[in-house]
């Protein structure tokens, strides 16, 4: 084309990144590929093939894990496991700092072929999701190196399986990869089948940075590698980032093993923009919202919020920028948007598209001939009970609907199962940051969006999964407390003297937002004393007593806004109001135990009042050290609803260490005592009558364990499960928890007398971190 | 110097579109407007990384660079001569041998910018070759001279043969929010400036915020302005990317309010070829490719040239090039 007529028109022509590298690289190879285990490829099987979406070529071909393979690669992390987590923490800060270097020496090779595996833009992972990776590794270089100065009694847990998506594939093996590591585990990981070659070249530059054998191993192969992974005994903790179909799989396939889990899955993250935003920075937003990697991102702001008054002005402003958008080649530097990652992908979106009663805008941009392509599209016209408004599509698709205050925003933005992300944009700070406590999402992001970075953790709420990466916080996901409990004492003496008998019958109740209540089933239970002497009857519970339990802590919302202080005031007075009954309370727990350390019992329970209100107001958020002009704000957030499993065994004690850290943190607690230990329960509401607890705020149930779990756990209302009681409910409580992808802490043996047992663990588990990205600065 | 003018009109906006008239004062309209920082310079810093320009298009973007120039000396020390040697290069931007490999037959400058007192040699000078001359005024650079001599300096300055005046606006006016003075003295101006087009300087390194250089710019516009520039070149800091992206937003809008297109020209700090491609890509995503040419967008340089001419002499060659090759302006 000559210089004339290009002057005429001032296309920008072509810019096409070399895939000479890759090619090079790809030939080395044969374009075939085994897998990396234990520091050694192992020989190519020709299983399957890796397509350049963008053309439909073949790239590579690679090998499907076998079930020897699986366990070859678990055996290798397992042997390597203890000297890895015995090694100095600076050895494994250099091993991890050299990976970081040497992903930065190779960063365009990783980049070229990222975007040749994925169809992502080259400018994307030239620009975001290489240096991402690079970052991850420096930062978790540097955390291996002084975790152990801030982070305490805690340790490894042992070797990690690791599963990771297409859509970012380097950067979520980054993600996954560096903490573990940095933490002294050992890690078996699975890239995406569409994507494994930036994982396969990652391998190699392991083996030059000096990753010692088995430290690291990598295996490709679709769903069912991924099953065996999760499924292998000797894995201790599985870490998934994917859809929320396959994370409620793997949560109830690892219900009852005692695997830990993190799971980073779907979303459908609100992205509000208020009247006074600046409307063409908020446009610029969405690009990097819902056009970012062609909408194939878990946080996408893929649903818009618009203030009413703004609508038609902002979607006017919306699909003029749609229309500028370049979509094509993805090696072209001058690319917004690539190609959808496989042609199932790309017909899921179509389909869904397709079903559509809302106004669907699609970009005026040209499309390529050949490849896997997909228009910028915007949706207008959609209520929230419109399929597209609640189901993720990851693609580039926008849906839109409008609000009219703060409220009704706040409201539309957790009109959804998922909790992943939001976007809020307004230059009022008093809006904006009154708004991101309100929204339910493990990440905010304020007058921006899609800001990622090592140093704060990310990750979701409800369906959106649990855990977190990135930060320290990301860093405890890949530790496990390492305080020794003890195996618990036989609390249940057969003997006893100190009998008592009863002058007048004492109703034990349930005690339900603020009442006490009879048990719905109308049925008691028999309490008998240590001396097998009848002590009172206690109700039975059921499914609806659990049932009117959540009501009541959801009219006890509250109380989550309430201030640390005035929580504090309120867990003190307990103590105070315990203390002058502690001699009734000594006289039941030796009555119940058969024992005489009822006394010091009470006296711990008082002191771990004292302890809890101690932290109410000061368990406190960080701010992280991000890149950016501005703060990055980890607040630390009350979980919402929890049920608690109560152990037998110290049962003030217990029942005051799991009430007083969640109620201090701002979550409402309804706790289920075993009949054993429910009379000190049923007590116990006396005290909390006069200790000024609003209503709803701590409920105390009585009542089988066995008969609750499933319909305790099951509840969609619930957010947090904790299980001190017998392992036998362990499984139930994981496997029923998958429904809306709660969080559960199952926890045997805890030693209730020792006071490490009172602290970061219980207030880690009452707490939600809530990263919030606020870019500031004027002139 | 009529004449002159008369002939240079062909290059104006009003040739291709409607000239702005201005529109009232919109008090509304301009406390509407808002501009955050962070977000325009996230937008800013991934304008270059976006879009690349290579090759051959790398070479008709930079000549269209050069097209849509204003090549500028306002120096204490300009003299007849210097202004004639600027001048010269203004008709002759690059070397006829590179225009030839080019495919060129004929390229020039969007105009020469210069002080009043050199209007006449640079007029006399430029003569036949369509190149307007651009006079800065109104007390140029701080604006702070009495109202009625900045008026009148504009009347000279036209009536000397500038086609075009760049005039810088009292920053006094935006600092204080006071809005209707603005537009006033601007409003003076364009009546003063008559057919000849007011480029209104904003001096955007003194008005503090991003959010004043948006709201002076929509009342500029409003006022009558043909052209918002940035800067005088002599403010501390001059054009930037976030600076622009601010002010071609303000045109994007006005348009659409009015039907207007307004010009744009950044001034000063921008010496590099590939910050001129990137100032082009700014222009062409932002405001589209109507606004990619010198009728309403220009670059107010003065070592940029010098740049682009050893760029394309590597474009051709495939081998760097030393600014001694190239002729002086």
């Amino acid at each position: 084309m000559s210089v004339k007529k290009i002057l005429g028109d001032m296309d920008y022509g072509l810019a096409p990144e070399s895939p000479e590298e890759v090619k090079k690289w790809l030939r080395q190879h044969n374009s075939s590929f085994g897998h990396f285990i234990g520091g050694n490829f192992t020989n190519p099987k020709n299983d399957f093939k890796s397509l350049n979406p963008s053309n439909g070529e073949v790239i590579a071909s690679l090998s499907q894990a076998s079930v020897k393979d699986v366990n070859n690669a678990v055996k290798m992390a397992k042997n390597a496991f203890k000297d890895w987590s015995e090694t100095e923490p600076h050895q494994r800060a250099k091993v991890l700092y050299s990976i970081a270097r040497l992903l930065q020496k190779n960063s365009r090779l990783f980049s070229v072929l990222e975007t040749i595996d994925n169809g992502k833009p080259i400018r994307e992972s030239r620009d975001i999701d290489i240096p991402l990776a690079q970052r991850h590794f420096y930062y978790h270089a540097g955390l291996a190196q002084i975790y152990k100065t801030k982070i305490r009694d805690m340790e490894p847990i042992g070797v990690c399986g690791q599963i990771i998506p297409w859509n970012f594939p380097l950067l979520m093996l980054a993600w996954k990869i560096a903490p573990a590591l940095a933490a002294g585990n050992t890690v078996v990981l699975k890239p995406a089948e569409y994507t494994s070659l930036t994982a396969l070249l990652f391998a190699e530059i392991c083996i030059e940075a000096g990753v010692p054998n088995g430290v690291i191993n990598i295996i490709t192969g679709d769903g069912s590698v991924g099953e065996m992974i999760v499924g292998h005994p000797d894995i201790k903790k599985v870490a998934f980032t994917g859809s929320t179909e396959v994370g409620r799989i793997i949560r109830k396939s690892t219900a009852g093993t005692g695997k830990l889990l993190t799971l980073e899955l779907g979303g459908k993250s609100p992205f509000i923009v208020f009247d006074d935003a600046d409307l063409d920075s908020a446009v610029e937003g969405l690009v990097d919202a819902i056009w970012f990697n062609q909408g194939q991102v878990c946080c996408a702001g893929s649903r818009l919020l618009v203030h009413e008054s703004i609508e038609e002005k902002l979607h006017k402003k919306i699909q003029n920028r749609m229309n500028k958008l370049r979509v094509g080649a993805p090696l072209d530097k001058s690319i917004d948007m690539g190609a959808i990652v496989d042609r199932s992908q790309l017909s899921k979106i179509k389909k869904l598209v397709s079903q559509t009663e809302g106004n669907v805008y699609h970009a005026k941009c040209e499309l390529p001939k050949k490849g896997l392509y997909y228009r910028p599209t915007l949706i207008t016209g959609l209520s929230p009970s419109d399929k597209l408004m609640q189901e993720e599509i990851f693609g580039p698709v926008l849906v839109s609907t409008t609000f009219r205050t703060p409220k009704e925003a706040s409201d539309l933005a957790n009109d959804t199962k998922y909790g992943l992300a939001a976007s809020i944009w307004s230059e009022n700070i008093n809006l904006a940051l009154g708004l991101a406590p309100k929204i339910k999402a493990g990440v905010i992001w304020v007058n921006g969006t899609n800001m990622f970075d090592a140093a704060i953790g990310f990750g979701g709420v409800k369906e959106s999964g649990f855990g977190r990466e990135g930060g320290w916080d990301g860093l405890k996901s890949y530790l496990k407390y390492s305080i020794n409990f003890p195996k618990q004492k036989n609390n249940h003496l057969k003997s006893h003297s100190d009998k008592e008998t009863f002058g007048l019958d004492r109703t034990a109740k349930l005690y339900i937002g603020g009442k006490q209540t009879r048990p719905d089933g109308g049925y008691s239970q028999k309490i008998l004393d240590a001396s097998k002497n009848l002590a009172g009857h206690v109700p039975s519970s059921n499914r609806k007593d659990i049932r009117n339990a959540v009501e009541a802590m959801n009219k006890a919302s509250s109380w989550s806004n309430s201030s640390g202080h005035l929580r504090a005031q309120i867990i003190y007075f307990m103590a105070e109001n315990l203390h002058a009954r502690r001699e009734e309370f000594e006289k039941r727990i030796n009555q119940m135990s058969g024992r005489k350390d009822g006394k010091k019992e009470v006296e711990l329970s008082i002191e771990r009042l004292f302890t809890y209100a101690a932290w109410a107001d000061k368990f406190d958020g960080t701010i992280s050290g991000v890149p950016v002009r501005g703060v990055g704000l980890t607040m630390r957030e009350a979980v919402g609803n929890i049920i608690v499993f109560c152990p037998p065994n110290e049962p003030l004690l217990s029942l005051i260490s799991c009430i007083a850290p969640a109620i201090a943190m701002g979550n409402r607690i309804t706790t289920i005592s075993p009949f054993v230990a429910s009379l000190t329960a049923t007590d116990f509401y006396q005290i909390l009558e006069t200790s000024d607890i609003p209503p709803g705020v701590i409920n105390i149930l009585t009542g089988s364990h066995l008969e609750l779990a499933s319909s305790a756990a099951s509840h969609m209302d619930v957010d947090s499960i904790w299980s001190f009681s017998e392992e036998e409910i362990t499984k139930t409580i994981e496997l029923e928890a998958a429904k809306n992808i709660k969080r559960t802490w199952c926890q045997k043996n805890i030693d209730w007398l020792d006071n490490r047992a009172a602290g970061e663990m219980f207030l880690d588990a009452a707490t939600e971190t809530k990263s919030i990205w606020i870019p500031y600065g004027e002139g | 110097m009529t004449t002159k003018s008369n002939q240079k009109l062909t290059l104006l906006p009003q040739a291709i579109s409607a000239r702005n008239t201005g529109v009232d004062l919109d008090l509304d309209w301009v406390s509407s407007i808002q501009a955050n920082t962070s977000a325009i310079e996230r937008r800013a810093s991934s304008i270059g990384s976006r879009r690349s320009v290579k090759k051959q298009h790398q070479a008709a973007w930079l000549l269209q660079a050069i097209k849509c120039m204003d090549l500028t000396t306002l120096s204490g020390d300009d003299t007849i001569g210097r202004v004639k040697r600027l001048c010269a290069k203004a008709k002759t931007p690059i070397s006829n041998a590179l225009l030839k490999n080019l495919g060129l037959d004929d390229i020039k400058v969007g105009a020469v910018c210069v002080y009043h007192d050199m209007i006449e040699a640079a007029v006399a000078k430029l003569s036949g070759t369509g190149i307007p001359v651009a006079a800065v005024s109104t007390g140029f650079p701080a604006g702070l001279s009495p109202l009625p001599l900045r008026i009148a300096e504009i009347e000279y300055s036209v009536s000397a043969g500038a086609s075009e005046i760049d005039i810088v606006i009292s920053r006094r006016h935006v600092l204080t929010q006071n809005w209707k003075a603005l537009y006033e003295e601007v409003q003076a101006f364009r009546k003063a400036c008559g057919s000849a087009h007011i480029k209104t300087i904003l001096a955007t390194g003194e008005l503090g915020t991003l959010r004043n250089v948006a709201r002076a710019s929509a009342v500029c516009m409003m006022a009558g302005a043909d052209f918002i520039k940035t800067s005088t070149g002599k403010e501390p800091v001059n054009a930037t990317l976030p600076v622009s992206l601010v002010m071609v937003r303000a045109i994007r809008e006005y348009y659409e309010k009015t039907g207007y297109k307004i010009g744009y020209k950044p001034a000063g700090g921008i010496s590099k070829a590939k910050d001129a491609l990137t100032y082009l890509s700014l222009i062409k995503e932002e405001l589209g490719d109507q606004w990619l040419n010198p009728e309403l967008f220009r670059f107010g340089a003065s070592s940029l040239l010098g740049d682009i001419e050893r760029q394309l002499e590597h474009h051709i060659t495939g081998a760097y090039s030393a600014s001694y090759r190239h002729a002086m302006g």
